[in-house]
Formats: structure tokens, C-alpha cells, sequence
């Protein structure tokens, strides 16, 4: 990696991440899933709880269900070929001025590469074939607000476009270059300012570099005795810009509140200048919120360079749950019902039986227990049929039992029994460690994905048993030799509705163009999605991705007012990853 | 228009399962036994049908229904408990108790009756295992053809017999008040509407979700009559839309992953209702169902009905059928337990599927070699020797076969043979005498008879005749109205024939099972069927006669000259009526006795102008095309007539038969 100049910030650290990550795959380079010579499946490192451990029943799970060989390998091209990269079209007037601003730059391929993409399945399958499409022509790093102000003066006087980059895990193709893009095309990278910059224990505030990564900011602030409390499932590695202008929903909603709720004040730079509010009021009836044409924004406006967010202390108690219900229908009924009754724990989410399936062959996750499956076997429940809820909640010791008993009550009406707090934990820890076996499911000729949307309570159960099949039916349909994973989880509750989240994933081998075939299938079952009354997504945000269904979404006047937005903002059209509209 | 070309339907290669005979079997082995076997039906996702009672308290208990008892209390202001009460008594009467002791009861008595009255019972054994699988994989819905009582006794008895789920089959109300047997059809699955209940609310909500709910929950396949009613012309009648709608709502609404519907063609050799049915159209009033004139029916089970034919066509995917065409996110706004009326698009959707239903049971339909002799001999009423019937008779299949014509033609059997068999099973419509073979139209008249009872004599047995040519229709149809266009345009030009033959269809989509919509397919069809047989060649802009042709063409003519002739008597009659006030009711009656005059008076060779299908028919073609209105005055509708434009539409009809006069000698030259 070479710096052309650094004066703010050390070499290292603005390579840090980019040298401990994958280049071509999820998360750290330490740590992987692998079938070792004996075909037992282990998770390397030392970074998680499954670091290390070998997952004897992973192999047969997996050639099972996705009727896969281990025989069969489809690796990936080991290191990126440089010469892959077209060189970079710099605009050199904008080059010099940001140099002579002091500001740090780079064009080297692997930097420029490394920020040309989000983990869309076809990034990344891209990616392992060695395949690399329009990548951004340079990459800066601002180290704080004014840096920002003056990129962005800088680009709109030299006319280059800027894609903002946080944390990189977009999922929505938002980081993709634009193909029909000739200007230079500049990643403005904001890893560089990610200070908490104060505290204001007072009103439980605190105002936030935008580049900081999630779980940064939550271990900074848990020092201090604080917390967010937002928690997305990309956390790791995903920054609060990117939350910010995704609409980010984290899995602790229920306490915390999504990004929207979260949020006091945001600081964003565009073309025009700075927008913010005047004040650190908990609300205001002002118009419409301002806040509200950022979030969700997704690099189209400007960038986000400051956040002031609400804290809270860290909870003094903690404590995970699952339950097992005979079936997803009781499953669904029992969550209404907690949502109905406003009891919900900071977490709860609902598997389906495949997904219960997964767990518990991978991981021995939930029946763990040989006496607790007999005994759930007594009381007349099909492990073909039962699906498992787990739970989190969070708060003072005495609260957290009387609402874990109120839950359990519930669940216990539609035929909930308690499965223990361990299979809980277990089941967050999934979380983290699924979009590692996405990795490893390409080794061996298996894609995959997940996507979400929301839903009104009536149509959870239609919407999932119809997209499901429709995945299925696309699958066999397209020429996919085995039926594929489709498995949906019920992973949010609110007052009118519930998150829905689906795993789907297919061996491939046979198929000349399995990418294509994937987003066939992923097309048609947002369309099931939107036709059975889900929403385009819940968090995950449009992007390129889902563009197409925006005017159907938010009908032709809403988009219409959203481009008046970015017509006022943005004229040029200096943020030009043309993500949303 | 015609520069694209439209993907043309090529009915000639269509691939048709073989039968079986299903009386084969019981003809060996003990029916008693049969009916007492153990029934174990492939489920839909292993789901056990639940019981009545469970049904009943599923249905009233539903949002929907819930919803639709408060609205119509707050409209009625009668208490919420009362209009919930009125809802279980319709249920009450509606709904099937379905016992598998009356199925066993019916598998032995059908059995036995079956026997009796068929020779065999062909069905596609293909059509059972598709079937079997359509069954395990989505709610099925089954939509026979509806020809006779026999239709849903037998469909209940061969999915008993093949281990499939029994159905519940959609009856009119008028079976119920048959003592016994009404219950007993209750008992073997039927439910019962009620034939009209226009704007009532609370009928049709506990009605739809009684539906719904069985299909939703998949307990039992629904079955029901796309016509409606049995079809007393055996023509497939305009398809109706109520119960159409009921079954797709829950895939509309996402409830559903799909649904199969699977149309099944019942077709018999010899209708038990035949002459029945000819009296019902020439105005004897059709004998309420009752208990004795069932019984009375038995003399029936000692008569010969030849054989019948089931063909359970290919399941039709909803899913599929609706790709494109019905946008369901419109129902995302509204919770999906309030009713909605169909939205223009969902209703333009549900005409079309099920004008394609229809389709799809006339071709799957088969025809026996009588529909073709019927066909010639109504053609010729005075009669034909028996070697020229044979002759023609083989042409004619060779011609139907052209058109893809699911004909069930005896193998390796002569021509004669083929023939002589079938006008002996009709023999009751016939005279032979002396090699000469004719409709039994000339029936030495009994002293006491008028002239009127003679006319009407004849006509029951024309009627009857017509309804085995009425079965082929579907095959002719498309090239008729072309060989008919052609003579009465102006000129060759393909835009004219097109025209005129567009004006035909428009004419006869009441009459006759025409898509909306289809006018170009249709077209195409039409011409290229008839340039495959060498009858025409169809230039860029002219379509012309093959020498060959006329033959082929005249005939076609004449398929058509019944329903041609009728039209323009309705036309002639609402145009030289005095009546200012003519009713809706009066129509009928005044048509019959117009079409009779002429018919005395020698003016009129057509008997079918006196039937009362073709009358309605006729009348709803002028009131969609607005040469009539319907005007209410008081509680009588009235009849209001565009004289100048009935007028027309008549002389129009004229003019696409008077052409026809000159083809018709040319046939008798060429004989």
C-alpha cells in the first residue's frame, strides 16, 4: 500500500482494517470456516465463542441439505490481480489542490478495489473469480468535519464524483461504481474520524465522528459505563455513517430504538453546504424533519460527518432465553401476542424449522440437551414442524426476571416451552458467524444470501410460507439440480407489524451462469415479497439493488419529491453513486 | 393488424391421454366389497378434512364474517347477536355434512346404476395421476363440464374410486328441496346456494367464506359448474364469474401459494336428459326436481346410454394463469377480511380465465361418431341414403380430425360399421327404411294432433338432434364464421373478411364459447386451419377460395345456417312487434309463437329458431350490442327496440345467408 502523503494520519492506521480483512469474502482474514483433512468443519482464529472449535456435524448438514461434495471445491483466486484494475482516471487539478489541502489520498489498486463494493452476493462472487468491474479512481481520508467541507468544495469546483464509504457492508450494491460514470470517481473513506468528540452525561448524549465503527463506539462508551445499544447485526464492521444513511435497524430496537430514534443531531456535508439543526432538542415541530431527508439518504446528498446519539448506562443485567413452540404458526401468534401486550425483550426473534434445523446440526445448538429433545418429543412435538424463539433482555436484575416470566407465560399459552439460556446465547452468537458460512459455502459451489422486509402481523405467515415456495419454485425452475435453503426468521416486533428475514441458499454445480440464476430468484421473491404486503426493506436500505421498485413503493409524487431534494442539494450530481432514486 | 402475427393455436397437435375403462373392474368384482374398501386418500399437505361442525364454527367465527355481521347490523340496526344468528341458519342450509357411509352407499348403488345404464365409463387414467399430484401440492379446485345430474354423482364416485379427496361440490338450491336426496347429496359433499341473492350482503359473505375456508385450509378440493347450470344445448354456456372469483380471492390475497384448478370434460354417448331437455327449450317448463320424478326416472336404467367419457385435463396453475395480469399488491392496503369488489383489471382476468376454462373442457370433450351423423343428418332433413351417410360421414371425420377434434373413433372398424352401431343407439331418433335415413320428423301424425303439436313434435326431435351437433361446434366454430364472413363480404380483401367475421363473432360470443379479446387469434386460427386443408390460400391482403374448397366451405356454412336464420327471426320478430311495452318475460313467449307462425306458414324450415336458448341468446347479443334496452318501469322490465338498428343488424345477418342459398346447391351439384 503506498500513501502519497499523510500528514494527518499515520500509514498504518488507515490501512489498519484493510489489512486484517478479507480482500474477497466476509470479516477478518484470521477467521474462516474450513473443512479440515478429517472433513470436520472448524472456525479459525481467536476473534469469537466458536474460534477454534470443530463443528463435527456441519459436513453432513451441508452436503445434505445442499446435496453438496466436499470433493467438489470451487475456490477462490487467492490474491487480487493488480493487473485486473484499470488505472485509475484521476483528475489531476483535484488531485494537486487536495494535496496542497493536506489531505490524505491513495490510487493504489488494492486500496481502490477494497472500497469499490459492498457484500452483495455478485460482489463478492466477482471477486473470488478475479473478476474486478469500474472501480473508484482514488480514495481520501478526511480526518474530521472540515476535511469533509473541503473534499467536498473541492470536488464540486473539479466536478469528480464522490461515493462516501464507511464500513463497507452495504448490501445493496451502493458502493458499486456507476458503469455510465466518466468522471473520476473519488471514495471518500471516513474511517478516519471516528473520535467519540464528548459526553454529555447530563441529558445522556454523545456526539460522534461519523466513521467510527459499531462496535468502537459501543466498547468506547462501555468504558465510560455507556452504551448505544444499537446493535445491527454488522457491527463489527459497520460505521455510524453508514446507519445514518441506511436507515439502520439494530437488533436491540425494543429498548433503543432504530437509528431514527437514536439520533439528536446530524451533521451533514453536501454540495450546498452544511445541514443541521440549531439546536439539541429531543424533538421539534419545525416542518418536516430534516433528519428524515438524511437518514436513509444513502450517499446521495452528502456526507455525514458528526452524530450526536443518545446513551444510555450500560444495563446491569443481562440475560438470554429461547423458547420452542410445535410450530412457526404459535410461534408468530406467541410474538403478536408479546407485541400486542408491549412486553417485548430487547431482542426476540423466531427461527422457522429449517432454520431450527440448521442450528441444531451445525451447532448442536438448541437440543443440545438429549433429555430436553425427548422430552419435547413427549409432548408431542415434530422436529420436523417446531421452531425456536430466542431472547434477550436487558435491564435491572428484578425487572429482567418479572418480564422473562411474563414472557414465558405468554409463550407458554401457544404451546412455548422454555429451552434454556444457553441455546439463546448461542443463537445471537449465530448471528455473527452466519456471513462467515456464506464464505465457505462458496468453496464448495453453494451461493446464498439473506434479505429482509417488514410486514403488517396478518400477513407474516402468508408472506413467508409464499416467498419460501416461490424461492423453491424460481430455484427448480431455473435449473438449480437440488432444492435450495429458503428459510425465513421473524427478527423484529412492533406495534403494527414484524421484521421478516430470509436466508435462501443453492449448490450451483451445473448451472453455466449461477449469479444470474441467483438474482432471478432473488428478483422474483422480492416481487412475492411486495406482493404479498411486505415493504421493499426493512433496514438493508435500496441501493442499486431495489431501485427499480422505489416509484411502487413510495409512488411517483414521493419520488418525485425525493429527486426535488437531490435536485436542490446536489445539482451536479457530486454524489453520484445514484443509489435510491 | 394482421402484419402481426399472432403465435397461431395449432389445436391439430394437441397430444390426449388414453382411457380407461372404469366399469371393467366392477363389472368382475364385487361392488359391495368396492364400497366398503378401505378409502385412503392422498391429502393435501396430510391434512384430514375437519368436521362439519369445526367448518361451520371456523367460518362464523372468521374476521370477515365478523365484519360483515356488524356492518350489516349497523345498516339494519337489528342486534349484532341476530344477524350472526341469520348467518348460522344460511350456514345451516348451505353447508355439507359429508359422511364416508353415503359415499360407500352411492359407490354401491352408482355401481349398480352405472352398470345399467353405460356400457363403460372411459377415464384418462393420466388425468387421475396428474390429479393425484395437484392434489398433494397446492388446494385444487374441480370445474367439469355440466351436462346432466349425472356429472357430479360420477365425479364424487371416480375420485372415491381412485383414493382421491372427495370434494364439495356447489349445488343449486333447488336439489334441496328433493326430499331424502337432497340430504343424501349433502351427505356425499354438496353444499347449497341459493340460485339468486343479488344484493344480499350476509348471504354472500357467509357463502364466499364458506368457500374460502375450504380451500384455504385445503381440507377437501371445491368443485363446482363454471356454466352454472347444465347446458341444455350441451353447447358450453357463457361461464359464469361469482364462484370464479370466491376460489382465486385467497391467492389474490396472498393466503395461498396457488391454486390448480383442473377442468374435467364429462361427455356421454346418449344423454339421460335429451328429450327432456328439447321440451324445456320449446317452453315445457322444466319439472321441478323431485323425489318421485326421480323414481320415475327409472325407467331410464333400462335403456342403453353407451358410453361416457371423463377427461381430467391438465391442472392450470393460478399462479401462472395470473403472472402479469393481476397486480396483488392492490390488495395490500386494505385488511384482508374486508370484502372488495374486483377491480376492472381483476374482472377483465377472471372473463378471460374462465372463457379459457370453458376452452379447455370443449376441446378435452370427446365426441362420439354420432355427433358427426347428427350433424349431417340435421343438414339434410329430407333424409340421405345410408351408403352417402357413411361416405359422408367419413369425410366429415376426416375434416373434424383436421380441426383437432378429440374423437373417439372406433380402431379397426369399417366406416358402415361405425355407423349403422350408432344410429341403432339413437334409433329413437331416427328412421331407416330402405336404405334411406332420416329424422324421425315425419312420425305419421295421430289424428288429434294440431298442426302446433306436429311442429313441436318435430322440433323436440330436431332439438335433440342438434344437442349431439352442438357438442362439436367448438371444432367448426372458428372456420364457419370465416367461411360465413367470406361469402357475405364485399370483397376478398383480408381486411374486409376480417371485419365481417368480426361482426359475426360479436355477434354469436353469446351464443357460442368465444374469448373476449381473441377476435385476431381467432381469426388466424380460422385461416390457417382452413389453408391446411387446401381450402383457401390466404395471400398478404386477399384470402381466396381453393378450387377444392367448396365442399368444404359449404358445409361450414351450414353448421352455422341454424344459428343465422334464428338470429334474424328474433330480429324480425322485435322489429314487427307492435307491443310498445314488450317485457322481459313476454320476449320468449312472443319470439316462439313469431318463429311457430312462420313455421306454419312455410316461410321457415328452421325448428331451432323455436328454441329458447338461442332466443336469449340472441336477445342478450342485441342488448350488449344496444339495439335493445332494458327499461324498468314499475316492477316489470320492459324491453325497448332500436327498430333501426335491430333492422339493420338483421339485414346484415341476411346477407351472410342469402349467400348461403347459392353454396347450397352447389353442395347438391357436387352430390
Amino acid at each position: 500500500v503506498c500513501f502519497e502523503s499523510s500528514p494527518t494520519a499515520g500509514a498504518r492506521s488507515l490501512s489498519l482494517r484493510q489489512e486484517i480483512m478479507k480482500w474477497n469474502g466476509w470479516g477478518y482474514s484470521d477467521s474462516r470456516f474450513l473443512f479440515n483433512k478429517k472433513g470436520q468443519a472448524e472456525f479459525t482464529g481467536k476473534r469469537y465463542r466458536l474460534s477454534g472449535l470443530i463443528l463435527p456435524s456441519l459436513k453432513d448438514w451441508f452436503e445434505g441439505t445442499f446435496g453438496a461434495n466436499l470433493q467438489h471445491r470451487s475456490p477462490a483466486t487467492p490474491s487480487l490481480n493488480l493487473s485486473a484494475v484499470a488505472p485509475p482516471n484521476l483528475n489531476q487539478p483535484f488531485v494537486e489542490d487536495l494535496k496542497a489541502a493536506g489531505l490524505a489520498v491513495s490510487h493504489d489498486p488494492e486500496d481502490r478495489v477494497f472500497r469499490a463494493h459492498g457484500h452483495c452476493l455478485h460482489e463478492v462472487f466477482a471477486l473470488r473469480e478475479g473478476r474486478i468491474g469500474r472501480v473508484p479512481d482514488m480514495v481520501v481520508w478526511p480526518s474530521c468535519h472540515s476535511d469533509v467541507e473541503k473534499i467536498v468544495e473541492l470536488a464540486c469546483k473539479h466536478n469528480v464524483c464522490l461515493i462516501p464509504y464507511g464500513g463497507g457492508t452495504s448490501v445493496s450494491s451502493a458502493l458499486e461504481c456507476p458503469r455510465e460514470e466518466t468522471r473520476s470517481i473519488v471514495s471518500l473513506d471516513t474511517s478516519q474520524m471516528s473520535r467519540i468528540l464528548w459526553i454529555d452525561e447530563k441529558n445522556l448524549t454523545a456526539h460522534v465522528e461519523a466513521g467510527i465503527i459499531g462496535q468502537d463506539l459501543e466498547r468506547q462508551l462501555n468504558e465510560r459505563g455507556y452504551c448505544t445499544g444499537h446493535e445491527p447485526d454488522s457491527m463489527e464492521f459497520s460505521s455510524l455513517g453508514g446507519w445514518v444513511a441506511t436507515r439502520a435497524s439494530g437488533m436491540k430496537k425494543n429498548i433503543y430504538g432504530n437509528i431514527e430514534d437514536l439520533v439528536v443531531h446530524i451533521k451533514m456535508v453536501t454540495p450546498r453546504g452544511v445541514i443541521e439543526k440549531s439546536c439539541l432538542g429531543p424533538r421539534m415541530s419545525t416542518g418536516p424533519d430534516i433528519h428524515h431527508f438524511i437518514l436513509g439518504s444513502e450517499g446521495t446528498l452528502g456526507v455525514v460527518t458528526e452524530v450526536t446519539l443518545k446513551i444510555r448506562p450500560i444495563p446491569e443485567y443481562q440475560k438470554y432465553g429461547s423458547v420452542v413452540f410445535p410450530n412457526f404458526q404459535q410461534g408468530v401468534a406467541c410474538l403478536r401476542e408479546v407485541a400486542r401486550q408491549r412486553c417485548a425483550p430487547a431482542s426476540i426473534r423466531l427461527m422457522d424449522n429449517e432454520q431450527f434445523q440448521f442450528g441444531e446440526f451445525c451447532f448442536s445448538l438448541i437440543l443440545l440437551n438429549f433429555f430436553l429433545l425427548k422430552n419435547f418429543c413427549f409432548k408431542g412435538f415434530d422436529p420436523q414442524h417446531l421452531c425456536v424463539a430466542t431472547l434477550l433482555f436487558e435491564g435491572d436484575r428484578g425487572k429482567v426476571l418479572q418480564h422473562e416470566k411474563q414472557v414465558y407465560d405468554i409463550a407458554a399459552k401457544f404451546g412455548g416451552l422454555a429451552a434454556g439460556e444457553d441455546n439463546g446465547q448461542r443463537g445471537y452468537m449465530l448471528t455473527f458467524v452466519i456471513a462467515y458460512l456464506r464464505d465457505l459455502g462458496m468453496d464448495y459451489y453453494v451461493i446464498g444470501e439473506s434479505f429482509e422486509t417488514s410486514v403488517p402481523w396478518d400477513r407474516v405467515l402468508d408472506l413467508c410460507r409464499n416467498v419460501k415456495e416461490r424461492i423453491v419454485r424460481e430455484c427448480k425452475e431455473r435449473g438449480v439440480q437440488c432444492p435450495p435453503l429458503s428459510t425465513s426468521r421473524v427478527t423484529q416486533t412492533y406495534d403494527a407489524g414484524a421484521c421478516v428475514y430470509f436466508y435462501f441458499a443453492f449448490n450451483y454445480r451445473g448451472l453455466s451462469d449461477p449469479v444470474h440464476v441467483y438474482e432471478q430468484v432473488e428478483h422474483a421473491a422480492r416481487e412475492e415479497i411486495l406482493a404479498n404486503g411486505g415493504s421493499l426493506s426493512h433496514h438493508h436500505g435500496v441501493g442499486k439493488l431495489r431501485k427499480e421498485w422505489m416509484k411502487e413503493s413510495v409512488s411517483g409524487v414521493g419520488l418525485g419529491m425525493l429527486k426535488s431534494v437531490k435536485e436542490y442539494v446536489d445539482p451536479q450530481n457530486i454524489f453520484g453513486n445514484r443509489n435510491l432514486l | 393488424m394482421f402484419s402481426v402475427f399472432i403465435q397461431p393455436r395449432h389445436p391439430v397437435l394437441k397430444k390426449r391421454d388414453d382411457f380407461e375403462d372404469v366399469l371393467e373392474e366392477r363389472r368382475r368384482s364385487s361392488d359391495l366389497r368396492y364400497a366398503l374398501r378401505c378409502y385412503t386418500p392422498t391429502l393435501y399437505k396430510g391434512l384430514v378434512p375437519c368436521k362439519a361442525s369445526m367448518l361451520k364454527s371456523i367460518v362464523l367465527q372468521s374476521d370477515h364474517l365478523q365484519y360483515v355481521i356488524k356492518q350489516v347490523s349497523s345498516e339494519s340496526g337489528d342486534s349484532a347477536e341476530c344477524v350472526a344468528e341469520e348467518a348460522s341458519l344460511i350456514l345451516d342450509e348451505m353447508a355439507h355434512r359429508l359422511q364416508l357411509s353415503t359415499i360407500r352407499f352411492f359407490a354401491f348403488t352408482l355401481s349398480k346404476a352405472f352398470k345399467r345404464l353405460f356400457r363403460s365409463v372411459c377415464v384418462n387414467e393420466e388425468g387421475i395421476q396428474r390429479l393425484q399430484q395437484a392434489v398433494q401440492e397446492h388446494p385444487v379446485v374441480l370445474l367439469p363440464s355440466h351436462r346432466s345430474y349425472m356429472d357430479f354423482l360420477m365425479m364424487s364416485y371416480l375420485l372415491y374410486m381412485c383414493d382421491l379427496p372427495l370434494p364439495v361440490i356447489a349445488a343449486g338450491m333447488d336439489f334441496m328441496s328433493m326430499k331424502f336426496v337432497g340430504e343424501m347429496l349433502r351427505m356425499s359433499g354438496a353444499f347449497f346456494i341459493r340460485r339468486s341473492f343479488g344484493g344480499d350482503k350476509l348471504y354472500w359473505a357467509v357463502f364466499s367464506e364458506y368457500v374460502k375456508t375450504m380451500l384455504r385450509n385445503g381440507y377437501a378440493p371445491v368443485e363446482f359448474f363454471l356454466e352454472g347450470t347444465r347446458s341444455r344445448t350441451c353447447k358450453s354456456l357463457t361461464p359464469k364469474m361469482g364462484l370464479l372469483n370466491i376460489v382465486m380471492e385467497p391467492f389474490f390475497k396472498g393466503e395461498l401459494f396457488d391454486v390448480n384448478l383442473v377442468p374435467v370434460s364429462i361427455s356421454y354417448e346418449r344423454i339421460l336428459e335429451e328429450s327432456l331437455y328439447a321440451r324445456e327449450l320449446l317452453g315445457v317448463p322444466k319439472p321441478k326436481e323431485s323425489t318421485s320424478g326421480l323414481l320415475k326416472a327409472r325407467r331410464v336404467l333400462s335403456e342403453d346410454y353407451g358410453s361416457m367419457h371423463v377427461y381430467f385435463g391438465h391442472p392450470v396453475s393460478l399462479r401462472s394463469l395470473a403472472e402479469g395480469k393481476i397486480n396483488r399488491s392492490q390488495y395490500n392496503l386494505l385488511p384482508r377480511y374486508i370484502p372488495q369488489k374486483p377491480r376492472v383489471d381483476t374482472h377483465e382476468f377472471l372473463n378471460d380465465a374462465a372463457f379459457r376454462l370453458v376452452r379447455i373442457q370443449e376441446e378435452n370433450m370427446v365426441l362420439k361418431p354420432w355427433v358427426l351423423i347428427a350433424t349431417l343428418l340435421l343438414q339434410n332433413p329430407d333424409g340421405l341414403e345410408l351408403s352417402f351417410l357413411t361416405e359422408q360421414t367419413d369425410w366429415l371425420r376426416h375434416l373434424a380430425l383436421a380441426f383437432g377434434a378429440f374423437l373417439d373413433w372406433p380402431n379397426h372398424e369399417a366406416c358402415s360399421e361405425v355407423v349403422s352401431c350408432s344410429l341403432a343407439l339413437h334409433r329413437h331418433l331416427l328412421s331407416v327404411s330402405a336404405g334411406h335415413v332420416q329424422l324421425n320428423v315425419t312420425d305419421a301424425p295421430q289424428d288429434e294432433t294440431t298442426p302446433e303439436e306436429a311442429v313441436f313434435h318435430r322440433a323436440v326431435v330436431v332439438l335433440s338432434c342438434a344437442s349431439y351437433r352442438n357438442q362439436i361446434l367448438h371444432v367448426f366454430l372458428r372456420p364457419a364464421l370465416l367461411a360465413v364472413a367470406m361469402q357475405s363480404a364485399n370483397s376478398n380483401r383480408k381486411d374486409d373478411v376480417y371485419n365481417c367475421f368480426n361482426f359475426l363473432r360479436n355477434m354469436f360470443s353469446n351464443e357460442f364459447i368465444l374469448c373476449p379479446g381473441d377476435s385476431v387469434q381467432d381469426f388466424e386460427e380460422a385461416c390457417y386451419l382452413l389453408m391446411k386443408r387446401g381450402v383457401l390460400q390466404v395471400l398478404e391482403h386477399e384470402i381466396v377460395m381453393s378450387a377444392s374448397g367448396h365442399s368444404t366451405l359449404a358445409f361450414l356454412c351450414s353448421v352455422l345456417d341454424p344459428f343465422l336464420q334464428g338470429y334474424q327471426v328474433v330480429c324480425r320478430c322485435l322489429c314487427e312487434e307492435t307491443n310498445e311495452n314488450l317485457t322481459e318475460k313476454e320476449f320468449i313467449p312472443a319470439v316462439r309463437s313469431f318463429a311457430l307462425k312462420l313455421i306454419l306458414a312455410g316461410r321457415l324450415k328452421c325448428c331451432e329458431a323455436l328454441s329458447s336458448d338461442l332466443q336469449k341468446n340472441a336477445l342478450a347479443a342485441l342488448l350488449r350490442l344496444k339495439a335493445v334496452r332494458k327499461v324498468k318501469v314499475g316492477d316489470q322490465v320492459t324491453l325497448k327496440v332500436n327498430k333501426i338498428a335491430v333492422n339493420s343488424l338483421e339485414d346484415t345477418l341476411g346477407k351472410s345467408n342469402v349467400n348461403q342459398n347459392s353454396w347450397c346447391s352447389s353442395m347438391a351439384m357436387l352430390k
